[in-house]
C-alpha cells in the first residue's frame, strides 16, 4: 500500500501526516514537492496542512492552480483516494473537487483546539476503523475553517450522505457551543460524490499517540490502511 | 553621494542618538569626519540595543559554562548538550517598542527575530514561548495591544509552523505606555552540525538570501534605545513588516544549504541589519569584507546607501560560502523562490569597504567599530529594603471568597483565550500543552525521527518582587523556573534572560538593573544552571514612567523519557495532596494583598536556594520513581490557588484542612519559595522519602468530590470554572 504527500512552499503539517501515515500503513508516504510533474502511483493522495504559498490570495487558492493538482485531480477522478486536511480541505474547495468554501473563523481568531467528531458513516474506504456514530477526539487548528455553502448544497450533502464528520459535543450532538469556527450545520468534513475524496478542518494526524493528543484519529488512519486499496 | 548628504552636523549626530563624547571618539577612530552614511553605521553598531554599553559591564559577571554548554552568550542563540549527538538551541528577546507602536507586526516580527537566531546555528525550531507584560486592564489602550500582539504571535508562528507552547501573561499599570513581547524559540540542531557566525577564508564570497531589502525598520535599533514620549506614535514607520511564509521558506532552504557543507558562517540580518551582521561576522572572523550594495535585491528603486545599511526588513541572512559552492546554494534558493545574490567577499584589510553606484559610500575599520564600542559604569543606587509584613498586619478574608477574588483576578484568570489562538500542537511533539507549569516537547531527531526524550521548556518572572527587592526578586525569578521545569519531571539545564528595565542613566533604575543580575548570578550559580543566551532591553520608559523591573528568565530542562512528565491535573478521587516545602506564611507582595487589599507593599518572599535545591531535587526523583500522580509548583496565589488550579486541570474535587496553630489566610495564601503541592497515591512513600532527604513535608488534604473545600467549607469547581474561564474572554469582549 503506497502513499503520498504533497508538499507545498508553506506546507507546515507534512511530518505530522508523515508519521501517522508510516503508523497505520508500515511504510512511510512518498513525500512529493510541488514541482515534480510525475506524481508516483499511490493509493492514496494526502494534500497535508499548512499555507500553501502563504495564502496570501485565499486559503488553498494558489495551490489549486499549481501543476501538480491538475495530476491529483485526474488521479481523483480516475477513482484514486485523496485525503485533504486542513489547508488540503481548502485546497480541494478551492479545485472544485469539493463543494462550497472554508471561510474565515466566525470569531474572526486563529482556534487551536481540540474538538469531537461524529462520524456519520462508517461504510467508506476512509473510515472502516470507526462504527457510524461514533464520537471522536481531535484538533482544530485554522484561521479559516468556517464551511459555507448554499442550502441547496448542504441538502445535498446531508441526502447524499456525504457528510463526514460534524463538529460535535462528547456525546455526539451537534450543538453550536461544539462547533468551533461557524461551520453550517456543523460540518467539519465532506466527501466528494463517488466517496472516494474526502476534506476535512480537523487534524487527525495530531491524535495517533496516547500521550500526545490521544487516540482519536488512529481508526481514521487505519481504516485507510485497509480500506483504499480496494479502488481503482 | 553628494556633498550635501556628506555633510554631519551637530543636529544630525544628536539625532542619531550619539553623545558628544561618542562623536569625538568616531573622529579619533576614522582620523576624519564620517560621513552621513558611516554616522548611521557607528550610531546602531553603537546603539544600546547593539553594544549593551550600559550593561556589559554587569553582564560579564553571570555565569555562563557549565558541563553541558557548547556555546553560551555572544553568538545568535546558546547551545546546550541534550545527549543522542543532538543539541538544544535557544534564546529569548524583546520586541517591546515596535510592539507597543504597531501591536501585530511588533509581536510578529519578534517571533520571526528569535526563531531566525535559533535556525541561523542549524537547530530547526521546534517550540515558541513568550512573556508578555500589558497595562492596566482598565487603560484604555490595553485591550487593543493584548489582541494585537496576541494575533500577531499567532499569526507568524502558525504559518511557519513552529508551536507556541506556553508563556506567560502579567497585567500592570506600570506597563501602560510601555508594554513587554519578549519571544523565546527552542531549536534542536545535531550537536557536530552547530553553524557559527565568524567569517573566515580570504576571497570567499559574501552571499545574501532571503527577502528584498526595502526602507522599512530604518533605525529601529536606535528606537529601542530611547525614552517613549507623546510623539511615539509617529515612529510607526520604524517598525518592520513580517512575512512568515518567507520565513518558513528560509528555514527550509538554509537547513538544506546547511547539510551540503556549503557554508563557512552565517548570521541572520536583525537589529540594524546588514551593518550589524557584516560587521559581525568579520570582527569574530578577524577579516574584512568588501560590499556592493548595487548587487544587493532591493523591493524598490532609489534607496541610498544609508538605506541599504540601515533597512530592518526582515526574513534576511547573510553567509560566507566556500569557494565554488555559489551555484549549488543557488539552486538551493531558487526551489525556495529566495532571493540570493553575491553581495561581497571577504579580505584580509581588516576593513568594512562599501561600495554603491561604484563609488565609496563608505570605508571603516571593523574591530574598532564593534569592539571598541563604548561601555558605561553608570552609577546606581541600590533599592531601599522594604519591611517584612508579618501575617497579623494583614486581614483575613473567609478563604472561599478569597479564592474566587483571586482565580478570576488578571492575573490568575485562565489564559485559554490566548493560547487558543496559537498553534501549540503542531509537529506533533506536544507532551504538555499550555496551562501547566512547563510545556513539554518530545524531541525530534535528526530527520524528524522521533526519540524518546523530552525538552521542558518555561519563562518566569514576578516583576512585583524584583521592585520591591531586584536582587531577591530576580532569584525567585531563576527560582521559579527552576522549579516548573522540576514540576513536569525534568532536569533544569540553562538559562536565558531577557532583562527589560527603564532608563538606565537614571541611578535608581541601574541599581534595579544591576540588583537583578545579582540576583540572577547567585541563582544561577547555587543552581548549577548557566546563563547561555540573553537580551537586554533598556529604556523602557514613557514620559518618565519606569517599567517594573523586568528580568524575563527563560530555561530548559531534560526529560530522559517523554512518557515520564507529571502534570498538573488531579484526575483521580482518592488521592493525597502532600505540601513539600516550609511554610512561614508571607504576605508581602502577595496578589492576596494586591487583589483583595488593594496593598502593593512589602518584601517579597525571601529564596532560599539551598532549600530550593534539596526540596526540587526530592521532587523530581519522586515524579522518575513514578510516586505522584499529579505536581505543581507554588508561586502567585500561593496553596490554595495551586490547589484549585489542579482540581480544575483533572476535574475533580480537593479538599484541605489548615493545620493548627497558623494564620491561615497567610498558610493558604502566603507566596514562601522553594514549595510544590504534589498528590500521590501513597502519601507515606512520598512522606518517608522527604524525611530521608531532610525535606519539610505535610499531608495537608486529599481528592474527591466536586468542590475545593477548605476546613469544610466548598466552592464548587463549575462556579471556579465560570470565574477562572470568563475574565479574559470577557474582558477582550468588552464586557
Amino acid at each position: 500500500m503506497r502513499t503520498a504527500v504533497i508538499v507545498f512552499p508553506g506546507s507546515n503539517r507534512e511530518r505530522d501526516m508523515r508519521l501517522a501515515l508510516g503508523g497505520s500503513f508500515g511504510e512511510d508516504p512518498v513525500m512529493v514537492w510541488h514541482r515534480d510533474t510525475d506524481l508516483p502511483k499511490a493509493d492514496l493522495i494526502v494534500l497535508p496542512g499548512g499555507f500553501s504559498y502563504g495564502d496570501y490570495l485565499r486559503a488553498g487558492a494558489m495551490a489549486a492552480n499549481s501543476p501538480i493538482l491538475r495530476e491529483v485531480k485526474a488521479r481523483a477522478d480516475a477513482g484514486v483516494h485523496v485525503l485533504g486536511v486542513c489547508n488540503g480541505f481548502q485546497i480541494l474547495t478551492e479545485t472544485g473537487l469539493l463543494p462550497g468554501a472554508l471561510m474565515r473563523n466566525a470569531d474572526l481568531r486563529f482556534v487551536c483546539r481540540d474538538v469531537h467528531l461524529k462520524v456519520e458513516r462508517a461504510d467508506t474506504a476512509f473510515t472502516g476503523g470507526f462504527r457510524a456514530g461514533d464520537v471522536l477526539r481531535c484538533p482544530v487548528a485554522h484561521h479559516d475553517g468556517n464551511y459555507f455553502a448554499d442550502a441547496g448544497t448542504l441538502d445535498a450533502l446531508e441526502g447524499e450522505g456525504r457528510v463526514a464528520v460534524r463538529y460535535c459535543d462528547e456525546t455526539g450532538a451537534p450543538t453550536e457551543a461544539a462547533n468551533p469556527n461557524g461551520s453550517q450545520r456543523n460540518i467539519a468534513g465532506i466527501y466528494n460524490e463517488r466517496l472516494n475524496v474526502l476534506g476535512m478542518m480537523p487534524h487527525p494526524e495530531d491524535a495517533v499517540h496516547p500521550l500526545l493528543g490521544g487516540l482519536g484519529g488512529k481508526p481514521l488512519f487505519d481504516g485507510m490502511a485497509a480500506g483504499v486499496g480496494d479502488a481503482a | 553621494m553628494d556633498a550635501q548628504e556628506n555633510h554631519v552636523t551637530p543636529d544630525i549626530i544628536a539625532g542619531h542618538g550619539l553623545t558628544s563624547e561618542e562623536y569625538d571618539k568616531i573622529l579619533e577612530i576614522l582620523g576624519r569626519a564620517p560621513n552621513l552614511t558611516e554616522l548611521g553605521v557607528f550610531s546602531v553598531m553603537w546603539s544600546e540595543h547593539c553594544s549593551y554599553k550600559s550593561s556589559k559591564k554587569w553582564l560579564k559577571t553571570l555565569p555562563t559554562d557549565g558541563p553541558r554548554v557548547i556555546c553560551g552568550p555572544g553568538e545568535n542563540a546558546g547551545v546546550v548538550d541534550i545527549g543522542d549527538g543532538l543539541a538544544a538551541i535557544f534564546k529569548m528577546e524583546s520586541h517591546n517598542h515596535p510592539s507597543f507602536i504597531e501591536p501585530y507586526q511588533g509581536a510578529a516580527t519578534g517571533v520571526g527575530g528569535i526563531l531566525r537566531d535559533v535556525f541561523t546555528m542549524g537547530a530547526r525550531p521546534v517550540a515558541n514561548m513568550n512573556a508578555l507584560r500589558f497595562g492596566d486592564p482598565r487603560h484604555p489602550r490595553t485591550r487593543h495591544l493584548v489582541a494585537g500582539v496576541v494575533a500577531g504571535i499567532g499569526g507568524y508562528g502558525n504559518c511557519v509552523g513552529v508551536p507556541t507552547v506556553g508563556g506567560e501573561t502579567n497585567f500592570h499599570t506600570r506597563y501602560d505606555g510601555n508594554i513587554l513581547v519578549n519571544a523565546m524559540t527552542v531549536g534542536i540542531a545535531e550537536a557536530d552540525g552547530i553553524f557559527y557566525s565568524a567569517a573566515t577564508g580570504t576571497g570567499n564570497p559574501v552571499v545574501y538570501v532571503g527577502s528584498k531589502t526595502g526602507r522599512d525598520g530604518i533605525h529601529g535599533a536606535t528606537m529601542a534605545s530611547a525614552e517613549f514620549n507623546e510623539d511615539s506614535e509617529e515612529k510607526r514607520p520604524t517598525v518592520q513588516v513580517g512575512d512568515p511564509f518567507t520565513e518558513k521558506l528560509l528555514i527550509e532552504a538554509c537547513l538544506e544549504l546547511m547539510a551540503t557543507g556549503a557554508i563557512v558562517a552565517i548570521q541572520d540580518m536583525g537589529a540594524a541589519g546588514l551593518t550589524s551582521s557584516s560587521f559581525e561576522m568579520a570582527s569574530k572572523g578577524g577579516v574584512g569584507v568588501e560590499l556592493d550594495l548595487d548587487q544587493v535585491p532591493a523591493r524598490e528603486d532609489g534607496m541610498t546607501a544609508y538605506e541599504f545599511l540601515l533597512s530592518e526588513s526582515q526574513e534576511r541572512m547573510l553567509m560566507v560560502l566556500k569557494p565554488g559552492s555559489e551555484e549549488r546554494a543557488r539552486a538551493i534558493m531558487e526551489k525556495w523562490e529566495l532571493d540570493f545574490a553575491v553581495v561581497g567577499h571577504l579580505t584580509d584589510t581588516g576593513r568594512m569597504v562599501v561600495r554603491h553606484h561604484g563609488e565609496i559610500a563608505a570605508d571603516l575599520p571593523i574591530d574598532p567599530l564593534a569592539l571598541a564600542s563604548p561601555e558605561y559604569d553608570r552609577p546606581w543606587v541600590p533599592a531601599p529594603k522594604q519591611p517584612i509584613l508579618a501575617a497579623d498586619e494583614v486581614p483575613e478574608i473567609a478563604p472561599p471568597d478569597a479564592l474566587k477574588t483571586l482565580m478570576g483576578c488578571p492575573d490568575l484568570a485562565s489564559r485559554r483565550w490566548i493560547w487558543e489562538q496559537y498553534d501549540h500542537l503542531i509537529m506533533g511533539d506536544t507532551v504538555q500543552r499550555p496551562g501547566g507549569d512547563a510545556a513539554v516537547v518530545r524531541i525530534q531527531g535528526a530527520n524528524g525521527a522521533v526519540t524518546g526524550k523530552a525538552l521542558a521548556i518555561t519563562t518566569d518572572v514576578t516583576p512585583r518582587y524584583c521592585l520591591a527587592d531586584p536582587e531577591e526578586g530576580a532569584k525567585q525569578a531563576v527560582a521559579e523556573a527552576w522549579r516548573n521545569l522540576t514540576a513536569v519531571g525534568a532536569t533544569p539545564l540553562a538559562v536565558t534572560d531577557n532583562m527589560n528595565f527603564g532608563n538606565p542613566e537614571k541611578p535608581d533604575i541601574m541599581g534595579q538593573f544591576v540588583g537583578c543580575v545579582n540576583g540572577i548570578r547567585r541563582a544561577c550559580e547555587a543552581l548549577d544552571f548557566p546563563v547561555v543566551s540573553g537580551n537586554v532591553s533598556l529604556y523602557n520608559e514613557t514620559a518618565g514612567t519606569a517599567i517594573l523591573p523586568t528580568p524575563a528568565i527563560g530555561a530548559v530542562g531534560l526529560l530522559d523519557r517523554y512518557d515520564g512528565s507529571a502534570g498538573i491535573a488531579v484526575r483521580d478521587e482518592g488521592l493525597s495532596l502532600v505540601l513539600i516545602g516550609g511554610t512561614s506564611g508571607h504576605l508581602g507582595q502577595s496578589l492576596y494583598l494586591r487583589e483583595l487589599l488593594n496593598r502593593e507593599e512589602g518584601a517579597p518572599p525571601p529564596v532560599d536556594l539551598a532549600a530550593e535545591r534539596r526540596n526540587g531535587d526530592l521532587v523530581r526523583r519522586l515524579i522518575a520513581e513514578g510516586k505522584v500522580a499529579a505536581c505543581h509548583d507554588l508561586s502567585d496565589g500561593g496553596l490554595l490557588v495551586a490547589a484549585a488550579e489542579m482540581a480544575l486541570a483533572g476535574n475533580t474535587g480537593v479538599s484541605i484542612g489548615v493545620p493548627d496553630g497558623v494564620a491561615a489566610h497567610a498558610w493558604l495564601f502566603g507566596e514562601d519559595q522553594a514549595r510544590y503541592l504534589i498528590a500521590a497515591g501513597d502519601a507515606e512513600a512520598v512522606l518517608s522519602a522527604a524525611e530521608s532527604a531532610g525535606v519539610t513535608a505535610a499531608e495537608i488534604g486529599n481528592s474527591g468530590g466536586d468542590a475545593v473545600t477548605v476546613d469544610g467549607a466548598p466552592v464548587a469547581l463549575d462556579d471556579l470554572r465560570r470565574i477562572h474561564e470568563s475574565w479574559l474572554p470577557g474582558y477582550m469582549a468588552g464586557s
